[in-house]
């Protein structure tokens, strides 16, 4: 894949000028060079120079008014109980102090629920995890803010505290009412097959780790409101919650975000509430505040992916075709609904995975326990949900005797098997038979599998293990109002273009995709568009950039208003110039005929002067809305998700029995993007997606303390993979020439979540190598994440339960 | 005050007290483009690039520049340095080779960690420059980045950048032109702001003493007896950056003499205590590989950079790595205080949890370090979470001789197992003088399972540690056939016996 930036043009300063924008925009109009501007086209990220060379500007580098103070947040220390007494005098009195504030100084909504109440902004009366923020302090400094912290009285009479989901399921705590989904007679289905097994997983949770923590700065407006620069993947929902907890309408905030330094979900709904803390602050001191919080108070306050214990009972025939059963998912929500209802209903609607389920019930819980409340995390549920049935796959598989790929290649969906437990038909789904199919023969599983059999049978420490695991993952938010998008578009009189979107830049390359769509249906070059931050407003009412729907719908957003903006120059292009209105287009800068002959010479840059000088709107709006979607509650039926994207890979490991430590050696992915916006980006999505999904099922250990306080609270202790980690043969590639069936933006396909799910198939290789000890007779329990303490303590039980196999045989 | 250079450009700026590198650059130097992710030392968002003339005073080579961790470093040890940031490496528009390979290679996404990326690649590119034949293999390349956390691309992407940065113009930093830098930074580097005798007209310093010799050293020990002794910072800055305990007064040890040097004699080294591990490397690399191969283990290039061994061993830490190796190796210690020096052997120097046998206004200046006997042999294993930049959950250390067919000097320590790193003397008689068959290693577990009880933690439950432990012992045994590939790469484990 060629880099634009590097290849085109030999003089890259005047290239890193234009794009860096610290020179003034030319009085000479804008002159689109002819580039590749196909959708298909690898351009790097349109902040990749920002980037390398520190001028990307986060939110703790934009430089703050005169006078700004530094706010810092006083958490609770304790999981469970009743505030007694919260005397903040002491921190009052502490150097640089200026402003104090706690739950009773908050004049609007104290609860900051995103979907459903519970989230007060400061806990009051009773506090529910350690980490829960009780109040804040604004200092001229951030030192002598986190100083001042620390002089806090507060005591808090404990209360029992909750930390086991089933338990708490059992004992019917939940922070949302439990959902069944249900299709078909699954109970006759157990009773009436050859083969009935049944196993609990349990799945960890994991710690978003964005490198850029959770900051903003707010600086109070000359109304009654704020502007909110925010580290926030959902800007208008920050917007309201400001306004409604400083009782202000929802126009006197402006909520703007130009770029994270990731997110990953963690910025979904729990990037508000430090936004609101600030604004609070910011009101009563009249000085602008900011507010960043250290990365072990962020890690604490903050909520995780949802850990789950899962329970799966499945009846099969003797291929090990799935024909029905019953599976249990117990989300482990925290202390509060924030995100849950739709996570765990997103790990229901993944419990198939791939597979049909035959005549299957699948019942989600929402339990409650005394943690920080657990939230969105990229997947959302998905992947935890597809854990339990490929656990399911791998045991079948072993119970039968066939390989695990055979049994899953049997039961994938297909027709006649075509229709999920919530009756969403399938489409697309001979794809993922032929990405499997693929995939077995470029990555030689079938003589892989031999050589690693042959070798585990010659090496008693050493032991190799395979897997092929698929993907299937279905897109939309299961939310319908949020499948909707805006776009703002402008051209100016010399021709350049900005663009601004609904969507938040988190990483993911949003924006140099939405860049692409706009030149695209402008016919112009790249560097002709700009995005500009992201900012409640200019385009209101937006969703969250979450669910991978991010380029799906603001792409349409976009297009949709680039489309008009095309319409009305070719209108007048056709009057103004006295051509023949059909056929004409505007093409590498051009107005060309349909013929793609340019007309006498009318560039861009010509044809926007006479178009202002014609006195036509250069501006225009652009909205999008998913169709199709529907869910209906009450029956567990619908259609919730526009379309699937589907992806399989093959990892294989080595493990050393003797200490539990082991490497992943190979893995080869082949992704599903519809065609493609951008392979670079999307290249960078799936295998950056993949090591994510690796990290939370293998090294990535949440571990808290009998009271409930998170002891894995930073780098030193929580630990994501680093660059050893990256197996050394690492073969992605992206599914070509299938475009999506259904009509999304030029028929790509969203990236962003999917992909964490294919690092499943490094669990499950690591299963196969454990198997191998009893010669893949037992299908091993390994909880997650595997690291090497959980693989030693299942291989010693292995090599103990194979003894007894023998004996017993 | 402070006089150093940041990229090419002369800095005189006065440095608060408890001021990281990171938060100079962010706040009074308006530097904004290096990030803070963590604020420990453990995600490099923040790396920089130092030259140090006193690193390398002795070589008459140009100045190398060397990564660290901004937010871990403290300013006052900038004085006399060049730092380089991710702002002085492009020249105007054009990038510099690490700049434009990452953006060749898509090697950002978020682009929070990148800086810091760019950081380990310049000093990679720098290294290279100076020695364009020496090979970068992938290990190589691992022990240049293991350090930087990226979130977002799965590392693939920066590797690739890695591998072609001889792809893209050697552009070179503006500063590089001026042929005069290099001396005005060791001019500088040398007129010490430092000597103790200055600092009392030098109201601005009053926090921080910098003894150039060990009778110095001692002399401010005396007049501060509270004051911590720093030398790489990795771990004490913590007690600043996470614990917001700030220190009234440091000593720094990186400027004392004594403390900077080998001395070799016939049976060993005496080796400084303020030597880094990097400094370490190569003496260790020739004489002890398996020792040599932990150091790349230990911590990240940016850590080992600037830490020091005698800051691992003064610290006590019951999951310190390298005291194990040492215990097993009879190192000992030169402890100097105000009567003098005394040696000490490192297995008399911990007495329990983080309590030494350091007396008050006493130091570690050195430790001897034998040189290893014809027939040594040595195995070290570090288990932890993830193979690199982790603290390990358990660290063991065999060493032995085989004589006659029988073992003899075995030595067997344990990190991660006790409130101290220590011998297991237990292990170490069962199987001295015994023949290394499966029934010597059965008592040596046994005696293993009989004489600890590891402590559960975030690393690792009581349970695994012991059951590793014993296992290691196996691995050990099951080695033992295969004693003609010493090398350093098995202490990886996985290939050691796959067959």
């Amino acid at each position: 894949m060629e880099a634009r930036i590097e290849s085109e043009s030999p003089d890259t300063g005047q290239e890193i000028g234009r794009l860096e924008g610290d020179e003034p925009v030319a009085r000479d109009t804008v002159t689109p060079r002819p580039v590749s501007n196909t959708p298909r086209h690898a351009q790097g990220h349109e902040s990749g120079i920002k980037h390398v060379t520190g001028r990307a500007r986060y939110i703790d580098d934009l430089p703050a008014p005169h006078g700004t103070l530094h706010a810092m947040v006083g958490l609770s220390q304790i999981a469970h109980g009743r505030v007694t007494r919260l005397d903040l005098d002491a921190v009052r009195a502490m150097p640089g102090v200026v402003d104090v504030i706690a739950a009773q100084h908050i004049p609007g909504h104290r609860d900051i629920g995103p979907v459903f109440p519970g989230d007060p902004l400061f806990a009051d009366e009773e506090v529910s995890y350690v980490g829960q923020p009780l109040f804040a302090v604004a200092a001229t400094s951030y030192a002598e803010a986190r100083r001042a912290v620390k002089a806090a009285v507060v005591e808090i009479e404990p209360l029992p505290p909750r930390f086991d989901p089933v338990a708490a399921a059992e004992a019917g705590e939940f922070v949302r009412p439990t959902h069944v989904q249900v299709s078909g007679d699954w109970q006759q289905a157990l009773e009436g097959t050859p083969h009935v097994l049944e196993a609990a997983q349990f799945v960890g949770g994991q710690e978003h780790f964005y490198l850029e923590g959770q900051a903003c700065l707010v600086v109070p407006s000359e109304d009654e409101g704020v502007i909110v620069y925010t580290s926030n993947q959902h800007p208008s929902e920050t917007q309201k919650l400001v306004a409604e907890v400083l009782d202000i309408p929802f126009h006197a905030v402006t909520v703007e975000n130009r770029r994270m330094g990731g997110g990953f979900g963690g910025k979904e709904t729990q990037a508000a509430p430090w936004a609101c803390m600030a604004a609070l602050l910011a009101r009563r001191t009249g000085r602008a505040i900011r507010l960043r919080l250290p990365r072990a108070d962020d890690t604490r306050a903050t909520g995780k992916r949802h850990p789950f214990h899962s329970h799966y009972r499945l009846g099969f025939d003797d291929d090990g075709v799935i024909l029905g059963g019953d599976i249990t998912l117990i989300g482990d929500c925290g202390h509060s609904p924030d995100l849950s209802e739709a996570v765990v209903d997103r790990a229901m609607f993944h419990a198939d995975n791939a597979y049909s389920l035959g005549a299957a019930r699948v019942t989600g819980h929402r339990a409650r326990t005394h943690t920080a409340s657990n939230t969105a995390f990229r997947g959302f549920g998905g992947p935890q949900g597809m854990m339990i049935v490929e656990r399911a796959m791998d045991d079948i598989a072993r119970h039968i005797g066939e390989d695990p790929l055979t049994v899953r290649k049997r039961n994938l969906y297909r027709a006649g098997r075509d229709t999920t437990h919530y009756g969403q038909h399938v489409d697309q789904h001979p794809l993922m038979v032929e990405i499997i199919e693929r995939l077995e023969r470029s990555s030689d599983y079938w003589q892989r599998r031999d050589a690693i059999r042959e070798f585990n049978h010659r090496s008693p420490i050493i032991k190799r293990g395979l897997a092929l695991t698929p993907v299937k993952f279905g897109i939309s938010f299961t939310a319908k109002h949020l499948n909707q998008a805006g776009a703002l578009l402008h051209v100016y009189t010399d021709g350049s273009v900005m663009i601004n979107h609904g969507g938040t830049e988190m990483g993911q390359g949003l924006h140099t995709k939405v860049c692409q769509v706009v030149a695209r249906e402008l016919g112009i070059d790249l560097a002709s568009v700009r995005i500009s931050a992201t900012r409640t407003d200019k385009v209101p009412n937006t969703s969250p950039t979450a669910a991978s729907s991010g380029a799906d719908l603001n792409g349409m957003a976009a297009r949709d208003a680039a489309s008009q903006i095309r319409q009305r120059l070719l209108d007048f292009a056709a009057e103004h110039y006295q051509f023949d209105r059909e056929g004409l287009g505007l093409e590498n800068g051009k107005l060309i005929t349909d013929n793609g002959a340019s007309m006498p010479a009318v560039s861009w840059g010509e044809l926007i002067q006479a178009a202002y000088l014609g006195r036509v709107s250069l501006s225009a709006t652009g909205f999008y809305s998913t169709p199709l979607i529907h869910y209906d509650r009450d029956s567990g039926q619908g259609r919730p998700f526009y379309y699937f994207a589907y992806g399989a890979s093959v990892s294989e490991v080595r493990l050393d029995t003797l200490s539990g430590e082991y490497r992943v050696e190979r893995v080869d992915i082949l992704h599903d993007v519809g065609d493609s916006l951008n392979p670079a980006i999307d290249l960078g999505q799936v295998e950056g997606g993949f090591i994510q999904g690796m990290g939370w099922l293998t090294s990535e250990e949440l571990k808290w303390n009998d009271d409930g306080r998170l002891i894995t609270d930073g780098p030193a202790t929580y630990k994501i993979p680093t660059f050893g980690d990256l197996p050394p043969i690492f073969n992605v590639e992206l599914l070509e020439g299938h475009p999506n069936s259904q009509a999304s933006i030029y028929r790509s396909k969203a990236v962003g979540e999917p992909p964490f799910m294919l690092g499943i198939s490094v669990w499950s290789a690591l299963r196969d190598a454990l198997a191998s000890l009893a010669a893949y007779r037992i299908s091993p329990a390994l909880d997650t994440p595997a690291t090497p303490e959980r693989m030693l303590m299942a291989a010693e039980a292995l090599r103990a339960a194979s003894r007894d196999l023998q004996e017993t045989t | 005050m402070i006089e150093f250079f940041l990229n090419g450009q002369r800095q005189r700026v006065a440095a608060e007290a408890n001021m990281s590198v990171l938060e100079l650059l962010r706040g009074p130097l308006a530097k904004c483009g290096t990030k803070e992710g963590c604020a420990s030392g453990d995600c490099g968002a923040c790396t920089v690039a130092i030259a140090d003339p006193k690193d390398d005073a002795e070589t008459g080579q140009p100045l190398t520049y060397r990564t660290a961790n901004a937010c871990i470093t403290p300013a006052h040890q900038l004085q006399g340095t060049h730092l380089v940031t991710i702002e002085g490496i492009a020249r105007g528009h054009a990038l510099h080779p690490s700049q434009a390979s990452m953006v060749a290679c898509h090697g950002s996404q978020c682009g929070f960690c990148t800086p810091g990326i760019v950081m380990s690649l310049f000093a990679l590119h720098e290294r290279q420059r100076r020695t364009p034949d020496a090979p970068l293999d992938a290990h190589g390349l691992e022990l240049t980045l293991s350090g930087n956390l990226c979130r977002c691309t799965g590392y693939r992407p920066i590797r690739d950048a890695a591998l072609s940065m001889g792809e893209h113009a050697d552009t070179r930093p503006p500063w590089a032109d001026d042929p005069a830098l290099e001396d005005e930074v060791r001019r500088v580097g040398s007129t010490s702001f430092c000597k103790a005798e200055d600092q009392a007209q030098r109201p601005d310093q009053h926090h921080y003493q910098t003894p150039t010799t060990l009778a110095e050293l001692i002399a401010a020990m005396h007049r501060h007896p509270d004051a911590p002794l720093v030398a790489g910072a990795t771990d004490l800055w913590l007690d600043v950056t996470q614990q917001l305990e700030p220190f009234e007064m440091l000593i720094d040890l990186r400027q004392v003499r004594e403390l900077r040097q080998i001395e070799e004699d016939a049976e060993g080294w005496w080796i400084g205590a303020a030597l880094t591990y990097r400094e370490w490397e190569p003496l260790l690399a020739e004489h002890y590989p398996a020792f040599a191969h932990l150091l790349t283990r230990l911590g990240s290039a940016q850590i080992r950079n600037r830490a020091t061994v005698g800051g691992n061993i003064a610290n006590a830490s019951p999951i310190g790595d390298t005291p194990p190796v040492l215990l097993t190796l009879d190192a000992k210690l030169r402890l100097a205080g105000p009567d003098g020096v005394r040696t000490l052997p490192l297995e008399s120097f911990f007495l329990d949890y983080k309590q030494t046998a350091l007396a008050p206004g006493e130091c570690i200046s050195a430790i001897y370090l034998p040189k290893p006997e014809a027939d040594f042999q040595q195995r070290v294993w570090k288990l932890s979470k993830r193979r690199e930049d982790d603290i390990s959950t358990l660290l063991a250390a065999f060493r032995w001789q085989l004589k006659n067919g029988v073992l003899s000097d075995v030595r067997v320590a344990y990190g991660g197992m006790a409130a101290i790193p220590r011998r297991v003397k237990t292990v170490e008689a069962a199987l001295e003088g015994r023949a290394p068959n499966t029934a010597a290693f059965e008592a040596a577990k046994q005696a293993l399972r009989d004489s600890v009880t590891p402590m559960s933690d975030t690393r690792g439950s009581s349970d695994y540690r012991l059951a590793a432990a014993v296992n290691l012992l196996e691995r050990w045994h099951l080695t033992l056939d295969h004693t003609g590939s010493n090398s350093p790469t098995q202490e990886v484990a996985l290939d050691a016996y796959a067959h």
